[in-house]
């Protein structure tokens, strides 16, 4: 019966909360004030672990509180619960975008949206810089790796690598 | 079938190396989606994340989504979003499980405060190359550089939420298209 709760409970968190991962955290402190699954300062540290592991910190976190609350069953099923409404929304939404693809007034509509997602990229940029170039070093390998980037084409994942690599051999 | 393990190895790869929100997995998806398999082009991966930004849900499931469908209808859909929460769910889990003091591991710390470097870097230049070509195929470059600069003080300095500020920019889309019609 708790997987069903956790079902629902993380299905309404999906509807509900519009604008990525973090807008979920308030939910979750309120599904900890009501059910008593995890405490607030177990909330908290799930914050900070989902933030710093691999996948978008809304899913990691679903995973996390589930898995505190109803084991391995429990991570699935919140996971599971949050990325329902997404999925039947988007394949709705999908269906309209096809109908007005080569509406030219949509079509403008939709690019004049594209400088404001520019500027929320600069400003995840920003949001992690923020928390990393706290020190001359680190600084130091961001140049590194912009000059590298200029010189050297590879893929993304090739950069983040090499810069876990020169994190761990630095001891940043 | 080829095109849904090449959705799901795609997809899982973007869930391994997304840190942070999900404009982080957009360096990821560019490179992936739009030069490697070019599933989408660029604009509508920009499409996608707008959408997503104002649609209930987390926006890289969104985005997902909306690439998994374009492909291979439900069953794309379906199989973009599960191969990019798995990584989630399997590292998440032993974390949970077995592995809590991982992120206390002073190896982890120095490979995660390296990996962080290594985002924004490559965050970074995407912004360039973005703000570079919205900038070229703008259809009129004063509105498009009034909305960025606003969204940027709204989002870093007024701290208004990003849902408003793309609102904002539909609001001022509209507004343009408006006077352009009127003035024909």
């Amino acid at each position: 019966m708790i997987y069903l709760t956790l079902f629902y409970e993380f299905f309404l968190i999906g509807l509900f909360a519009i604008g990525g991962g973090t807008t979920t955290i308030p939910f979750l402190f309120d599904l900890s004030a009501r059910y008593g699954w995890f405490t607030p300062k177990e909330l908290i540290n799930m914050i900070a672990i989902s933030e710093s592991t691999p996948g978008p910190i809304g899913i990691n976190m679903a995973t996390y509180a589930g898995f505190k609350t109803a084991s391995y069953f429990g991570g699935f099923m919140a996971t599971l619960g949050l990325v329902t409404p997404s999925v039947i929304i988007i394949i709705l939404v999908s269906k309209a975008l096809k109908r007005y693809a080569c509406n030219t007034a949509f079509n403008r509509l939709l690019s004049s949206l594209q400088p404001a997602v520019v500027a929320l990229v600069l400003n995840a940029t920003y949001q992690i810089a923020k928390v990393s170039l706290t020190a001359w070093l680190p600084i130091c390998i961001l140049i590194f790796l912009l000059i590298l980037m200029r010189y050297y084409k590879a893929n993304s994942v090739f950069y983040i690598i090499l810069a876990g690599v020169l994190g761990l051999t630095l001891k940043l | 079938m080829k095109i849904l393990i090449e959705l799901f190895i795609t997809f899982f790869k973007t869930g391994l190396f997304t840190f942070g929100g999900g404009y982080a997995m957009l360096p990821i998806l560019k490179d992936e989606v739009v030069t490697k398999h070019k599933w989408a082009n660029e604009d509508e991966l920009l499409n996608y994340f707008s959408i997503g930004q104002c649609t209930p849900g987390i926006i890289a499931v969104n985005v997902a989504t909306f690439c998994g469908y374009k492909l291979k209808k439900i069953t794309g859909a379906l199989t973009a979003t599960f191969a990019l929460v798995l990584p989630s769910l399997i590292i998440i889990t032993l974390i949970a499980s077995i592995l809590s003091h991982f992120m206390e591991n002073e190896y982890v710390v120095h490979t995660m405060k390296g990996i962080r470097i290594g985002v924004a870097a490559v965050l970074l230049k995407i912004v360039f190359d973005l703000g570079k070509r919205v900038y070229k195929k703008s259809h009129s470059k004063k509105t498009d550089i009034a909305v960025f600069l606003f969204a940027v003080l709204a989002i870093v300095i007024l701290k208004i939420s990003s849902v408003t500020v793309i609102f904002l920019a539909f609001l001022a889309g509209l507004a343009e298209l408006y006077v352009e019609r009127a003035k024909k």
